[in-house]
């Protein structure tokens, strides 16, 4: 597999199916494991992590569940196609700023990714599209049983799987689930709904993980709690939490629906119009009109394109995959009027 | 009480030592420990042991001596935590033990894993997790100050790493 046939077709998670994907994009996880007999990553030698990428390479190549899967080193990756990687969620942003030792195991269906070096020895990340966060866990969960029949993994009964950071030892999980809440930030009831989940020991964030703000109406909820618990329950409270807000979301759609339909057809077709036609485009304007359009899709109201044609327009208008499309370098400028172009293209 | 080594320097830093059963107490200045500590742990590693005693004899100033506490397997030390806080590799977890519990209790609520357990680990492996709670275990007794168990770990664990370097 190669960077550039990734262009060809959708990451997994923007596939648009899966059960509640009307308003949950898609359901991640993550763990983090290290090997005993090294420093962590930031205290790591050259050699040393060069021994650890070595050992998970041989590992890749030789076990048949990773068997699909191929090891880009990030040091032979541009900086596009890095950021490339992270727009598809297949890397984090600060994995992506160096680059000594650090690679990234993705397999060809696009559902797991192994960063090896990140701030942990091994991030291993499943992703699937809707809500599932038990299948993705059954899966991570094999992969995970997998590499510790062959390496060491740094653990202590008392404090679970030790990693860099205190704050990811115990179960090393992040259970991350995205969500698409246009209604309730409509109806300015997101505060609320945020502190709640806030107060739950549970966290909001961005679309591109910590420290980025929320666009779109897009909001990613993880636990914040690895020790303690077991996976299961940590899995349990989130996918109660989880429900919760779904709910909420769907009977805001609904009051929407019923009290306010002009005002929501009103911003959805003009939402969509807009994207039909402009000739000059920003990211962070596309991202709140593209919110818009699919919650018109998800209504019934749009019926000329589907979620799976709004998610694709999300992820090839993004900086690095107009630049793969275009194969060179684009400014600022010349970005937004090709994303406007692709827009007029796809939608036409 | 003057230290043992160098007769100079008020002891602050009190050893027992049990080799083959015979008890010994060395009561030393916090240079002559520290010298020792160097010496000790090219013996048998037992530096930690050093450390955890400090640790207790001087609890008003425990912050100050957690300050100094440094890990022998990766030299990152506990002021270095402090400011990055990462920790510089898994034995760091053991060396700084005592500051990491309450710490891990006001992220987590908790110090109890209870999620899952590595599958299988190797024969290589299976020493070195022992040895990991070992360490921990020799830990917990010198806090207890019950050093005849201590002891006991201690050459358990010289054995273990004498036979890893084989």
């Amino acid at each position: 597999m190669k960077i550039n046939n990734l262009i060809n077709h959708t990451t997994e998670w923007l596939r648009g199916t899966g059960p509640n994907s009307d308003v949950v994009i898609s359901t991640r996880i993550r763990l983090a494991r290290n090997l005993t007999g090294f420093p962590f990553p930031h205290k790591a030698g050259k050699i040393q992590s060069g021994e650890i990428l070595k050992t998970i390479k041989t590992i890749v190549s030789s076990v048949d569940l990773l068997k699909k899967t191929t090891v880009f080193a990030l040091s032979e990756l541009s900086g596009i196609d890095r950021q490339f990687l992270v727009e598809r969620h297949l890397m984090s942003l600060e994995f992506a700023r160096a680059s000594n030792n650090k690679a990234i195991i993705i397999d060809d269906e696009e559902i797991l990714a192994i960063m090896v070096n990140e701030e942990d020895h091994l991030r291993i990340q499943v992703v699937q599209s809707g809500f599932n966060l038990f299948e993705v866990f059954n899966i991570i969960n094999k992969v995970d049983d997998i590499l510790s029949q062959e390496v060491n993994f740094a653990f202590l009964p008392d404090w679970g799987y030790l990693t860099t950071c205190p704050t990811n030892t115990g179960t090393g999980m992040r259970a991350s689930v995205m969500l698409h809440l246009p209604a309730l930030v409509m109806s300015n009831s997101i505060n609320r709904i945020l502190e709640a989940i806030a107060k739950l020991s549970f966290t909001t964030r961005g679309l591109y993980g910590e420290g980025t703000k929320a666009h779109g109406n897009f909001f990613q909820v993880s636990n914040q709690v690895s020790l303690g618990h077991t996976e299961e329950e940590i899995l349990q409270n989130l996918n109660g939490l989880i429900r919760q807000v779904i709910g909420q979301e769907k009977s805001m759609r609904e009051v929407l629906l019923s009290r306010n339909h002009a005002f929501l057809e009103d911003r959805i077709w003009r939402a969509f119009g807009i994207l039909k036609s402009a000739h000059l485009i920003s990211s962070e304007e596309l991202i709140e009109l593209l919110s818009m359009v699919r919650l018109g899709v998800d209504l019934g109201m749009i019926k000329e394109i589907n979620a799976r044609t709004v998610n694709e327009l999300f992820l090839i208008t993004q900086p690095a995959h107009l630049q793969k499309i275009e194969e060179k370098k684009l400014s600022a400028r010349e970005r937004d009027l090709k994303r406007a172009e692709v827009l007029r293209q796809k939608l036409q | 009480m003057l230290c043992d080594l160098c007769g100079k320097n008020q002891a602050t830093v009190h050893l027992t030592e049990i080799v083959d059963g015979a008890i010994s107490e060395l009561h030393l200045c916090e240079g002559c420990a520290h010298k020792k500590s160097t010496e000790m742990e090219q013996q048998f590693g037992l530096a930690d042991l050093l450390a955890g005693l400090a640790q207790f004899t001087e609890k008003p100033d425990e912050e100050k001596l957690g300050a100094q506490l440094k890990c022998p397997k990766c030299g990152f030390s506990y002021q270095d935590f402090k400011k990055i806080g990462r920790l510089g590799c898994p034995q760091c977890y053991i060396i700084f033990k005592r500051y990491l519990n309450p710490l891990l209790k006001r992220i987590h609520g908790s110090t109890q894993h209870r999620g899952k357990v590595p599958l299988k680990v190797s024969g290589r492996g299976k020493k070195k997790a022992g040895l990991l709670e070992l360490r921990l275990r020799l830990q917990k007794a010198i806090e207890e100050e019950a050093f005849e168990e201590a002891a006991q770990l201690r050459d358990q664990i010289k054995r273990l790493e004498k036979n890893e370097n084989k």
